[in-house]
């Protein structure tokens, strides 16, 4: 709010897109090394947490909505592009005199398409969920996404093609195009740092165009964007759906990189996770959830061995977070140096 | 034996009962969902690590004390009520009394204890004993310098962070010491058997948890709808402002507000404590479901509260007769329908 009417804005806005035009440079020249330095495989993990914890960044940094059920999208994503890439064919229950299958028979698809349809598969339920839970505001909000995350849970649990308890497992992870074979890592890491740079391009890209503005507006003060004309629930919802078709563009990345959908996706303590990684990173700031991404998944990593002592670490980190930095790690450094990240 | 819809009668009525004791637990719980949102104005996302707490410590004070069941009914829930005045005055209410100082002694000190004392003591023990001795410290510390009252606005959902980050706390750290599975915890003998209805048979210990929360609902619901007590609460909930102008503590009040909603978690605990397992993760599912209730009911009323409770208790209990695969999402369905037709909940009022 306060930028669009500040006439220095113009200046204030060149100086933010230097600075973050900098670290931006310095992050893909990472990405581009760090595969001969680090065990692609880790970095994978990472980039597809990081572009998680950016898309859900979008809706609680810049619209001030918590969710806290947005392992739904990103779980659900990974069984739709794990089953679209092993087996294809979609089987939907229609009624007609009871319930019946409708088959309909597709061959299993190149990693590409399977992402796709994972994607969109969480763009809907997003605009389901979305549509849902705007209707309530602020601690309602959270409390709404989560207990329709844990419904999706549930049928992720009963449903068949999930395969429950197991996941799907063995998923191929195929020829890019039909062409570039993806079971080298190198191959593979190169798709998801694609993947990420081109998610982490659209969602600056959103969060600095006129509807991200008034995005903003929104999280400062609702009332006052409604008495502007703006139709709030319209904004918020779109917010909603594209964080949720991120999340869900991460989620089938990650099924087809691990080749593996499993329940651990989709339960609330994945929301949670992402929840943390924003926060640690640094709420409402563009670089921030994927650094807190690349901090919680090392420390998950490195610390694998001491077990139940990670969830105690997780807890102990959120409430220091929470009570003592809250502008999180890439927040503070921005205040320190007085510049936007 | 006689049939109902094609239902057998004894199975009709058993899945009711179960209904209903589930509905019991709602009840609890979204009532100490309810009294504590409506003073401190967050959601209180370890109620359901509380509820655990409370399970465990009427498993602990039976293994260690050799303490009665009966006994733990009125020992749990005031150490779980502690654990949560001690939480809200240090962490809690440190979201908007900001003191930096205060927390960052609190914690160090949690930290060095439990860390000390861990070496020779289990550390759900430690880390009691490191709580209680560090809130000591700190009430001595900042004894002469509150900053009381100098508040900094704050979004709510810090609250929810923070509270979630205490409930993975609680929960890894009696995982850690006790796994997964479940530890048993026995009827007591007074409520062992049952009685034989004609058409069902109903087991003594059941008819008593549904009894307590029944009376415990109750006799909440009156002390804050019909007491002085409950006025001043309700008054400093409408304009804490004003209250504190008459001359009312208002921050001890939501200190105890807190104590007293999460000292309910831990009853609803120790009364599930014969009927399911004692497990670390025996709140973190049934917590989600009651935010479902709780948003079905709308936070806005005590009653409302309590029967959506026991109401939806009852409807997943049908659920589960008629349609079993349904019975884990019903609650969830149940949430979205209401939301479409009455936003604000049942009892709820348009904020």
């Amino acid at each position: 709010m306060q930028r669009v009417v500040d006439p220095l804005a113009p200046v204030a806005q060149a100086s933010e897109f230097k600075s973050q035009a900098i670290v931006f440079v310095a992050m893909v020249v990472a990405l581009a090394i760090a595969p001969f330095l680090v065990y692609p495989v880790f970095l994978m993990k990472a980039l597809c947490f990081a572009l998680f914890a950016c898309a859900f960044n979008l809706l609680v940094g810049y619209g001030g909505l918590l969710s806290f059920g947005h392992a739904l999208y990103f779980g659900w994503a990974s069984y739709v592009a794990a089953h679209m890439a092993k087996v294809g064919v979609i089987e939907l229950p229609f009624p007609a005199g009871g319930w019946h299958w409708l088959a309909i028979p597709l061959p299993p698809l190149t990693p590409e398409l399977a992402i796709l349809f994972g994607t969109a598969v969480a763009a809907v339920l997003g605009l389901l969920a979305g549509w849902l839970s705007i209707r309530r505001q602020g601690i309602y909000f959270s409390m709404i996404t989560l207990a329709l995350a844990q419904m999706l849970y549930f049928f992720a649990l009963e449903a068949k093609f999930t395969g429950g308890e197991d996941g799907i497992q063995a998923v191929p992870r195929g020829r890019l195009f039909g062409v570039i074979d993806l079971s080298s890592d190198l191959a593979m890491y190169a798709v998801v740092a694609v993947v990420f740079v081109a998610g982490f391009l659209l969602i600056y890209r959103i969060i600095h165009s006129p509807f991200g503005e008034v995005l903003k507006a929104i999280r400062e003060n609702e009332p006052r964007a409604v008495s502007l004309g703006y139709k709030t629930d319209r904004y918020k919802l779109l917010a909603f759906v594209l964080s949720a078709t991120l999340a869900g563009l991460a989620g089938s990345t990650k099924a087809i990189v691990f080749q593996l959908a499993s329940l651990t996706d989709v339960h609330w303590s994945m929301s949670g996770e992402v929840v943390l990684m924003t926060l640690v990173g640094g709420l409402g700031t563009v670089f921030g959830p994927g650094v807190g991404a690349f901090i919680i998944i090392g420390m998950e990593n490195y610390l694998a061995g001491f077990g139940e002592w990670v969830t105690v670490i997780q807890g102990i980190i959120f409430v220091v977070c929470v009570l003592l930095f809250r502008r999180g790690i890439v927040g503070e450094i921005a205040h320190l140096l007085g510049i936007k990240l | 034996m006689f049939e109902i819809f094609g239902i057998p009668s004894t199975a009709l009525f058993g899945q009711l009962l179960i209904g209903l004791i589930n509905g019991s637990f709602y009840a609890l719980l979204s009532l100490g969902l309810a009294v504590i949102f409506g003073m401190l104005n967050i959601v209180n996302f370890s109620h359901g690590a509380q509820y655990m707490m409370g399970a465990f410590m009427a498993f602990l004070l039976l293994q260690y004390f050799n303490l009665n069941y009966f006994l733990a009914l009125a020992i749990a829930p005031l150490i779980v009520g502690l654990t949560g005045i001690i939480i809200e005055r240090n962490l809690i209410s440190q979201l908007y009394r900001v003191s930096k100082l205060r927390i960052v002694v609190f914690l160090a000190s949690v930290a060095a204890l439990s860390i000390i004392l861990s070496l020779s003591l289990d550390p759900i023990v430690s880390l009691v004993i490191a709580t209680l001795a560090s809130a000591v410290l700190v009430e001595i510390v900042f004894a002469l310098r509150l900053t009381d009252g100098a508040s900094e606005p704050t979004d709510h959902i810090y609250g929810l962070l923070l509270t979630f980050g205490l409930a993975l706390i609680t929960e890894g750290i009696f995982r850690h010491q006790y796994g997964s599975a479940g530890q048993p915890y026995g009827v007591p003998d007074l409520l062992k058997g049952g009685q034989n209805l004609g058409f069902m048979f109903l087991p003594n210990y059941r008819a008593w948890v549904i009894a307590v929360s029944v009376v415990v609902c109750f006799a909440t619901w009156f002390v804050i709808e019909r007491t002085k007590l409950g006025a001043y609460l309700r008054a400093a909930t409408e304009n804490p402002t004003l209250v504190r102008a008459f001359g009312i503590n208002v921050p001890r009040m939501i200190t105890l507000t807190y104590g007293f909603g999460v000292a309910l978690s831990g009853l609803a605990g120790v009364l599930a404590a014969p009927i399911y397992n004692v497990s670390p993760q025996m709140g973190s599912d049934l917590i989600i479901v009651v935010f479902a209730v709780v948003v079905i009911g709308g936070m806005g009323s005590i009653m409302g509260a309590v029967v959506t409770g026991f109401a939806l208790g009852i409807i997943e209990g049908l659920t589960k007769v008629f349609w079993p695969e349904a019975s884990s999402t019903v609650i969830f369905v149940i949430m979205g329908i209401v939301l479409l037709i009455r936003p604000a909940g049942l009892f709820g009022r348009r904020a």
